[in-house]
């Protein structure tokens, strides 16, 4: 346990992962989305290509061709820029699906509405599409959190320094293999049960009555005034 | 110069011919009510004339503006055209109050506090207030659609087309919707498609029969109901009588 705060020193990097690789991969995964369903044939295609080359291989290999891979043709990455790369571009795959599934689950009219009022299809999309579409992905996005926390301990293979590279330095060292991976695994748990839980009160906060939950969940959780 | 001009308009789905040669007027301020069975195009007629599914072949004017050339803005010619659903389709995410002031915010840039005051009037209008700050799950049907209606009409609108505005609500519900829809006759342009034929009775300007595409018969309430020219009128609106009972 004296090594307690030499483990400690990886966590940092290991959040730093995460929320960058959250962020990145939301912003371009809500694009892809995007580009997927509103694109026109070209840039639809795309997309999809995209989605499936990334969703398709896996993330350490991923990580191999940008640390290892890419040199070969001149272009060096840090071990930590390449893992927040690598991890980025792949989350955006996922989130990019969750976040369609989420889009074409707004029904047709809701759009029809919009450009009804003479709003433009780029305003309809931001002002009606995605506020729902955005509710409603909430859960799975979640998931995504909770995935990339824990996937992040793929990146010790390009020698990036973060919770499980600790651990697995302490750990040789001391050869206390299970003691050490065990706190280790406690400390990721308590990580994913925190992030989860701000993610459920998040969702609980811009719940908004109708969109993305069934009424029955609705009338059980919530007292709504109906018909007053 | 009439409000709305509809010149020989027709539309096909594949090999489906739903509208077959249209034309009619709509003057300012003027109620016109479109009849027919289901399946007649008369939800095809309206889509056709505010653009969000243009005809193949023919004219649409509105205040002396062709509206079906290509090269018109059809954001700015949709404002102009208030649209009430027949399943309402409220933006779910908003309250009732944010529905009628986002169009105004949004597309006819109004500030965020002079648009919600003058939604907060229309809501007042269809006798809302009370519900502006509900979401649409929490409305009932015929508060949705007199949201709708509210929407439709902040936007003030030099027509307001209704597609069968009281068809998905129930029978106690109707009279709410159609009580609004009587108060604004007179007031602005109203296209109806509805099968309320009391409704139609009392308070069009003029009745439009249609059927397969093509308008059968067009005339004052009086002589539609009284004394039509047509045999096919007077069989249709014979068979809704006894299916409605007469007023």
């Amino acid at each position: 346990m004296r090594s307690l705060p030499e483990l400690l020193e990886g966590v940092p990097i290991t959040l730093l992962l995460t929320f960058c690789a959250i962020s990145a991969g939301f912003a371009l995964g809500l694009l892809l989305a995007l580009g997927r369903v509103y694109g026109k044939k070209g840039i639809s295609y795309s997309c999809i290509a995209y989605l499936e080359i990334f969703r398709g291989t896996p993330l350490l290999v991923q990580l191999f061709i940008i640390y290892y891979g890419l040199p070969n043709i001149g272009i060096i990455f840090s071990p930590l820029l390449a893992a927040l790369l690598g991890l980025s571009l792949n989350s955006a795959a996922y989130q990019a699906e969750y976040l369609r599934g989420s889009i074409q689950a707004i029904p047709a009219n809701q759009m029809i509405a919009g450009r009804t009022l003479g709003m433009t299809r780029f305003q309809s999309i931001r002002t009606i599409i995605l506020p729902q579409a955005l509710r409603i992905s909430i859960p799975a996005w979640s998931n995504e959190l909770i995935y990339l926390l824990k996937y992040t301990s793929i990146v010790v293979y390009i020698q990036v320094r973060d919770l499980t590279f600790q651990a697995k330095d302490i750990a040789a060292q001391s050869s206390r293999y299970l003691e050490t991976f065990l706190v280790v695994a406690l400390i990721y748990l308590l990580f994913t049960i925190l992030f989860s839980e701000i993610v459920d009160r998040v969702e609980k906060r811009v719940r908004i009555p109708g969109v993305g939950l069934s009424p029955r969940i609705v009338k059980r959780n919530m007292k709504i005034p109906f018909k007053t | 110069m009439h409000m709305l001009e509809v010149v020989d308009i027709y539309k096909s789905y594949g090999s489906c011919e739903v509208l077959k040669g249209l034309s009619f007027t709509v003057d300012k301020d003027e109620t016109k009510v479109i009849i027919g069975t289901s399946g007649t195009g008369k939800s095809t007629l309206l889509k056709c004339i505010n653009q969000l599914d243009p005809p193949d072949k023919g004219e649409v004017w509105l205040e002396g503006e062709d509206i079906t050339n290509p090269s018109i803005d059809l954001n700015r010619i949709r404002q102009k055209i208030g649209f009430v659903f027949q399943d309402f389709n409220l933006f779910n995410h908003l309250t009732a109050l944010q529905n009628v002031s986002i169009g105004l915010e949004k597309v006819k840039k109004i500030e965020k506090e002079n648009a919600r005051e003058k939604a907060l009037e229309e809501l007042r209008r269809v006798g809302l207030e009370k519900q502006s700050c509900q979401y649409p799950a929490q409305l009932s049907g015929g508060q949705k659609q007199r949201v709708g209606i509210a929407r439709a009409l902040a936007m003030d609108p030099a027509i307001i087309l209704f597609d069968e505005p009281t068809s998905a609500l129930d029978p106690e519900l109707i009279g709410d919707v159609l009580d609004v829809m009587k108060n604004l006759a007179g007031k602005v342009a109203m296209l109806i498609v509805t099968h309320e034929m009391g409704f139609a009775r009392n308070v069009a300007d003029e009745i439009i029969f249609m059927e397969g595409g093509t308008i059968i018969e067009s005339g004052p309430p009086e002589q539609m109901f009284n004394n039509p020219k047509k045999e096919r009128t007077r069989q249709f609106l014979g068979r809704i009588s006894t299916l409605y009972g007469k007023e």
